[in-house]
C-alpha cells in the first residue's frame, strides 16, 4: 500500500520478511556496507566480525528452541562441540592418531549440521517429558557429559590438552583459509573467512526467519506460551518439540563446525558449561524471539571485549592492569555478568526491544510522546 | 569389602557436601520458586572468606568459619534483595538466567582473590584418621558427616517447630495467602537465601579442607549439588538428603570401582556420574524421585 505502509490487507503481506520497501532498500544498503567492509578494516576486527558472524548462527538455533519454542537448553555448547568435531572429522585432515576425511565444504558443513541434528533429535524425546527446569538441568548434564566424550575421543578430538586443527575450508580446490587473489584482486584470509561467513549467516538467517514465520514457527510459539492449549489445538507437542531440537541443533552444529576454522585451532576445553551461557546471554541480551535480536546479541557480545579495550583507552580508570583489583578480560566477564542481569531486569526485550523503541520515537518525530 | 567400606566412607562424606548445597538450592527454591545458579559463586566466595581469616589474618579457625557463615549469608541476601527480588513473578528461566549472571559477576572477583595457588582454609583436622577395622576414616569426613547430620536436623526442628519455619512452610505453599495472615514474605525471601549461604559457607570450607584445597575450580562442587536437587525433586527437602545420598555414593563407588571393571569410560569418570544418574532419573521419573508432579489446568 504506497503512502500506507502499516496497513495489510494479506496475511503474506502480514508475515513477509520485509514488510515495506523502506526495510527492503536499507537492508540491501546495510548489506552492501557490510560486504565491501574488510576492504578496510585491519585483519583483528575481521576477525572479530566473523566470528560474530558465525556465532550469530549459532545464537539464531539457540533463539529458535528457546525463544520461539520456549525450551529452555543449557546444552548448546554440547551440540556446537559436536558440530565442531563432525565437521573436523569430515573436512579435516587425517594424521597418523586422527581421523580425517578431508572432504569438501559442501559436504562438510551440512554433514557437521546433520550430525549434531541427529544427535538433538535422539536426545530430544527425553527432553520432551521435561519442563522448564528440570529441562534446564537435563541439558546442563549433557554439557559435562559431553565434555568427558570429548576428552575420551581422541581419535577424533585429539584428546585433552593436544585437541586438532577443524576442518578445512576449500570449496572445490579453492582455499578460504589461505591468501589468495581473485581476478587480479589480492584477498587475505581473514578477508576469505569474513566473506564465508557472512554468506553462511545470510543464508541461514534466512532459513530461519522462513522458519518462524511458517506453520512450524507458528507451533513453536503456541507451544511457548501455552503447550496444553496448543496441544488442544492440534499441535503434535512431541513432534514439534523434536523439531524445534532437531533444528536447533542443526544451527548449533554448523556453527561450530566454522567457529573454529577462524583460530585454525579446537581444544576439547571449549566446550563447556560458559560457552552454554555465553550464547544464552547472547539470546537473552540480543532479544529472545527475534532473528535480527540474535545477530545484535551476538555481534554485541562477540565484540564486547574490544570494546572493553577501546574504552580503557579513553577512560583511564578503567585500565585497572594486572596489579589491581580487577585485569581486563576479568573486568569483561564482571560487565558481563551484569549485563546479563541488567538486560533481564530492565529491556527483558534485548537489543532487539531498545532498536524498536527508537525506531517508533523517530517514527513520529516530532510528535512522538 | 574394606574397599567397599571404604569407598562408603568417602561416599558420605561427599554426600554431606552435597546435602549443604542441595537443602540450601531446595530452600530457595521452596520458598520463592527459583533456581540458584549464584550459589556456586557464595559458596566460593565463603570458602575465601574462611581461608582469608584462618591463613592470612591468622584467625581460629572456628571463629573464621563462623564469620565464612555470616559472610556467605550477607551475600545470599545481598543478591537476592539486589537481583533477585526485582524478578519475581517473571518467568522462572529468566530469573534462573540472572542467576546465572549473578554468578559470574561474583565469581570473577573472588577468582581473582583466590589467585592461582592452591589455598588452604586451616581447618583442624588435616590428615588426621581414624582406623576402625581395616577401614580408614579421615578426621574430615567424619565432621562432615556430623555437621550434615546436625544442620539437617536443626532444619528438620526449625521447620516443624518454630514460628518463622511455618512462616517459610506458609510462603512455599501460597505466597498471596502467606501474604494475607501476615507473614512478611519479603523477608521470608532473604531468609531463605541467608539460610542457603550459610550453608554453602559449610559446603565450601569443607570442600576446600581436602587435599585439593580452595581453587578456582572448587565452584564444580557446588555445580555437582544439582543432580542432587533434580534427582530428589526440586521441591523436596527430603529429596534433597536423598538424592545428595545418592549421588555422593554414586560418584564414589565409581571413583573406586570404574578404573577396574569399566576401564573403557575413561579416566576421571566419576566426575561426570552424578550427571549420568541426573539423566537416567530424569528419563524415569522427570520431576524427581520426591519432586511434586505439576497438576496442569487449561
Amino acid at each position: 500500500m504506497r503512502g500506507r505502509p502499516s496497513l495489510f490487507t494479506r496475511y503474506e503481506a502480514d508475515g513477509a520478511i520485509f514488510p515495506n520497501n523502506a526495510q527492503r532498500v536499507w537492508f540491501v544498503v546495510g548489506l552492501i556496507a557490510v560486504a565491501v567492509l574488510p576492504i578496510w578494516l585491519p585483519r583483528d576486527w575481521m576477525i572479530l566480525i566473523a566470528t560474530a558472524f558465525i556465532a550469530s548462527v549459532g545464537v539464531i538455533g539457540l533463539n529458535l528452541i528457546t525463544g520461539y519454542a520456549g525450551q529452555v537448553s543449557l546444552g548448546h555448547a554440547f551440540f556446537l562441540g559436536i558440530g565442531a568435531y563432525a565437521g573436523a572429522a569430515f573436512g579435516g585432515a587425517a594424521t597418523d592418531k586422527l581421523t580425517g576425511l578431508g572432504l569438501d565444504i559442501l559436504i562438510w558443513l551440512p554433514a557437521a549440521g546433520l550430525t549434531a541434528g541427529l544427535v538433538g533429535a535422539i536426545i530430544a524425546p527425553i527432553a520432551v517429558r521435561l519442563k522448564g527446569l528440570y529441562l534446564a538441568f537435563l541439558t546442563l548434564g549433557l554439557v559435562f557429559l559431553g565434555e568427558h566424550i570429548f576428552r575420551e575421543w581422541d581419535s577424533v578430538t585429539g584428546g585433552p590438552g593436544i585437541g586438532r586443527e577443524p576442518a578445512q575450508l576449500s570449496l572445490f580446490g579453492w582455499r578460504f583459509d589461505i591468501d589468495g587473489s581473485i581476478g587480479g584482486f589480492d584477498v587475505t584470509r581473514e578477508q576469505q573467512i569474513y566473506w564465508l561467513g557472512l554468506v553462511v549467516l545470510i543464508i541461514m538467517g534466512f532459513l530461519a526467519k522462513n522458519i518462524v514465520r511458517s506453520r512450524i514457527g507458528r507451533a513453536f510459539a503456541a507451544i511457548r506460551d501455552r503447550d496444553i492449549a496448543a496441544e488442544v489445538m492440534g499441535i503434535g507437542l512431541t513432534r514439534y518439540k523434536v523439531l524445534a531440537f532437531a533444528v536447533s541443533s542443526f544451527y548449533a552444529g554448523v556453527a561450530g563446525a566454522l567457529l573454529f576454522t577462524v583460530t585454525g585451532f579446537v581444544t576439547t576445553a571449549s566446550f563447556n558449561l560458559l560457552l552454554s551461557i555465553n550464547y544464552v546471554a547472547m539470546v537473552v541480551i540480543g532479544g529472545a524471539a527475534s532473528i535480527a535480536g540474535s545477530i545484535m546479541g551476538a555481534a554485541f557480545l562477540t565484540l564486547l571485549p574490544r570494546m572493553i579495550d577501546a574504552a580503557g583507552d579513553v577512560l583511564p580508570f578503567l585500565e585497572v592492569g594486572s596489579q589491581g583489583i580487577l585485569s581486563t578480560s576479568q573486568l569483561e566477564r564482571v560487565i558481563f555478568g551484569v549485563l546479563i542481569i541488567a538486560f533481564l531486569i530492565f529491556e527483558p526485550m534485548g537489543l532487539y526491544g531498545i532498536w524498536i523503541r527508537i525506531r517508533n520515537y523517530w517514527k513520529a518525530w516530532p510528535f512522538s510522546y | 569389602m574394606t574397599t567397599f567400606l571404604q569407598a562408603t566412607v568417602a561416599g558420605l562424606s561427599l554426600a554431606s557436601i552435597y546435602m549443604l548445597l542441595a537443602l540450601g538450592f531446595v530452600i530457595i527454591y521452596k520458598s520463592m520458586q527459583v533456581l540458584s545458579f549464584a550459589h556456586p559463586a557464595i559458596m566460593l566466595f565463603a570458602a575465601y572468606m574462611v581461608s582469608w581469616m584462618a591463613i592470612d589474618k591468622q584467625l581460629n579457625f572456628w571463629l573464621a568459619l563462623a564469620l565464612g557463615v555470616v559472610a556467605a549469608g550477607v551475600m545470599g541476601w545481598l543478591a537476592e534483595r539486589v537481583a533477585v527480588r526485582p524478578m519475581i513473578g517473571k518467568p522462572l528461566f529468566a530469573i534462573a538466567i540472572l542467576t546465572i549472571g549473578l554468578d559470574i559477576a561474583i565469581r570473577t572477583p573472588v577468582n581473582n582473590l583466590i589467585g592461582v595457588n592452591i589455598r588452604s582454609v586451616g581447618d583442624p583436622w588435616g590428615f588426621g584418621t581414624l582406623q576402625l577395622g581395616d577401614v580408614v576414616i579421615q578426621h574430615r569426613s567424619i565432621a562432615m558427616v556430623v555437621t550434615a547430620f546436625i544442620v539437617g536436623s536443626l532444619l528438620f526442628a526449625f521447620f516443624r517447630f518454630s514460628r518463622v519455619g511455618l512462616a517459610m512452610r506458609a510462603t512455599a505453599i501460597d505466597q498471596e495467602v502467606a501474604l494475607a495472615q501476615g507473614i512478611s514474605v519479603g523477608r521470608i525471601f532473604s531468609l531463605a537465601w541467608i539460610m542457603a549461604g550459610g550453608m554453602a559457607a559449610l559446603a565450601g570450607t569443607f570442600a576446600s579442607s581436602d587435599l585439593s584445597g580452595l581453587t578456582q575450580s572448587t565452584y564444580i562442587v557446588a555445580l555437582k549439588a544439582l543432580p542432587a536437587i533434580v534427582v530428589g525433586g526440586l521441591d523436596s527437602i527430603g529429596g534433597a538428603v536423598v538424592g545428595a545420598l545418592i549421588i555422593g555414593l554414586a560418584e564414589a563407588y565409581t571413583a573406586t570401582y570404574q578404573s577396574q571393571y569399566l576401564g573403557f569410560l575413561g579416566g576421571n569418570f566419576s566426575q561426570v556420574v552424578p550427571y549420568l544418574v541426573l539423566l537416567i532419573v530424569l528419563l524415569i521419573k522427570p520431576y524427581g524421585l520426591f519432586g511434586t508432579e505439576e497438576v496442569e489446568r487449561v
